[in-house]
């Protein structure tokens, strides 16, 4: 093709989606820039919201327990992941499909009703709680909600299929001769998941944990709906600065924190191993 | 592989898999419930909030908006989108893998952020609580799984076919059309099918910019936020087997797509 016709050709394809890009993604962050900007008395532009932010001993709190509550999904679903992955990877057709459909179904089911159906297992006088006093383990309901343990129980969930795929993905592109020739040179099956599963699997590792890490930064409806008002995530001072405090300086302030710290790690990662190498 | 896998890594398999599909599967049968209150297992059974989603007037109303707005996302992502992923596979044009990375983005920002720079921009645009706004921002979030469907098979697609086309004389509109959508239909209606279900169940943004008229997931998230309001098991319940239907209709795309490649 020549390049003048492929210059127009491209105007055509790609005009319309960057039209709508521009207008109602890139513009409205660009306003949260510029709103995060003008925190200072009367509007005056300067960092204050940030300074507002970072030397607010709560808020910093907030971010703290963000990061805690993230890092702790995401070790959950990596641990979660990998027996699944590693199952996945040595199964026939048949049986790869049906686990596939436990994996997939929640993926796409709408978050609401996975936050709804922890909510009714895990409240004080939920199916949980109910069936461990019946069979006399617990005499006092255990506290699995409004705090950070029914938070992380319903995110893992949320985001373990996110884990599953590329870990999956990374195993399954192992190539099987390198198993066979560690076992003719006299590895045991300990020895060969050591010295060849587990470090060729090592990106797709490290792509499951970014891609779980920066999802949980973000979220609102887990932490809203199972933690309540005792679990404050970022996303959540974002809300409540914005719904109930009409301090949109702060809320653009925080938003743009959350913003770049995920585009930070998200590029980084793909600088230095190439997200798409790993995605399925 | 020629190696049985250990027992307890089944054990453990098995158990993960009932952590993602358990809760689910529990709310189907609560729903079930007769009493007042969701019980497992039900001391009776009955249809009653099922009964009463199908006849109050604002969940319907609810769902008629949902369904509204997802359909004509689906249209316009699955246009825009396909435009696009030709482009970005087969054009030679600079800044190429940047417009990609642009494209496929929204997955990744927390919706959260966009969804309070939608709420600041719609108030001065007066878009709040018109479908209008909610269909622009959810067809922003569908697009990345239209793009990332159809490039999927663009790239298996054999460009010979394209250019026999050309040199016998068709046009670009021609070719497209004749060639290329046959082709590619499979990948575009799995792109459809993801850019319904991701407006379809959208809450955020939706939770913000819907204003007073309220979209399933909205009226959903109220009835849940401070009470467990039992309609909403009824209306998990008929959702989780919409999204199955949906994921089977694309699993036997997909295998269109790896027959017709061959």
């Amino acid at each position: 093709m020549r390049p003048r016709s492929s210059w127009g050709q491209a105007l055509v394809l790609v005009g319309p989606a960057l039209i709508l890009l521009l207008a109602v993604y890139l513009y409205p962050l660009a306003r949260l820039l510029a709103l995060s900007l003008t925190g200072g008395a009367d509007g005056a532009v300067g960092l204050a919201a940030y300074r507002r932010f970072l030397e607010s001993t709560v808020y910093l709190g907030v971010l703290l327990r963000t990061f805690r509550i993230s890092l702790v999904v995401t070790a959950v679903c990596l641990v979660a992941a990998y027996p699944v992955s590693y199952v996945l990877s040595r199964v026939g057709a048949v049986t790869l499909r049906t686990i596939m459909v436990f994996v997939l179904l929640p993926l796409w089911t709408s978050i609401l009703v996975r936050s709804y159906a922890w909510m009714v297992l895990l409240q004080a006088n939920g199916v949980l709680n109910n069936l461990l006093r019946r069979l006399h383990l617990i005499d006092e309901p255990l506290r699995l909600m409004y705090n950070e343990t029914g938070v992380i129980i319903g995110m893992a969930q949320v985001l373990l299929p996110f884990a599953i795929l590329p870990v999956y993905a990374s195993l399954r592109n192992i190539d099987p001769r390198l198993h066979t020739a560690a076992r003719i040179m006299g590895a045991g099956p300990w020895r060969r998941f050591w010295a060849v599963t587990l470090p060729l699997s090592l990106p797709g590792v490290a792509a499951a944990g970014l891609l779980v890490f920066v999802q949980a930064l973000g979220f609102f409806i887990i932490p809203a709906l199972l933690g309540g008002s005792r679990v404050i995530t970022l996303a959540m001072v974002i809300e409540t600065q914005v719904v109930d405090l009409l301090d949109w300086s702060l809320a653009s302030a925080v938003a743009m924190v959350l913003l770049v710290v995920t585009v930070v790690l998200v590029v980084g990662f793909d600088r230095l191993l190439g997200l798409d190498k790993v995605w399925v | 592989m020629g190696e049985r896998t250990h027992p307890l890594l089944w054990v453990a398999t098995g158990l993960i898999l009932a952590y993602l599909a358990l809760p689910s599967l529990l709310v189907v049968i609560m729903s079930l419930s007769g009493g007042l209150f969701l019980e497992f297992p039900p001391s009776t059974l009955s249809m009653r909030w099922y009964q009463v989603y199908w006849s109050s007037t604002s969940w319907m109303g609810a769902t008629a908006r949902s369904l509204e707005v997802a359909v004509v996302v689906t249209a316009l992502a699955t246009s825009l989108g396909t435009l696009a992923s030709i482009a970005l596979v087969r054009l030679t044009i600079p800044g190429k893998s940047a417009l990609r990375a642009l494209v496929v983005s929204p997955i990744m920002v927390p919706t959260i952020v966009l969804s309070i720079g939608l709420y600041s921009v719609y108030a001065r645009w007066r878009l709040i609580g018109t479908a209008t706004g909610l269909v622009l921002a959810h067809t922003v979030l569908a697009l990345p799984f239209v793009v990332l469907n159809v490039t999927a098979v663009l790239y298996k697609l054999d460009r010979s076919l394209e250019r026999a086309a050309r040199s016998l004389g068709a046009g670009p509109l021609r070719t497209f059309t004749r060639v290329m959508l046959p082709l590619l239909w499979p990948g575009i209606a799995s792109g459809a099918i993801f850019a319904f279900l991701t407006s379809f169940d959208e809450i955020v943004v939706a939770m913000f910019v819907s204003g007073s008229n309220p979209t399933l997931p909205k009226l959903m998230f109220d009835g849940i936020r401070y009470e467990l309001n039992p309609v909403v098991a009824a209306v998990s319940s008929q959702l989780i087997i919409l999204t199955a239907l949906a994921l089977l209709g694309s699993a036997w795309l997909r295998r269109r797509t790896d027959q017709t490649s061959r």
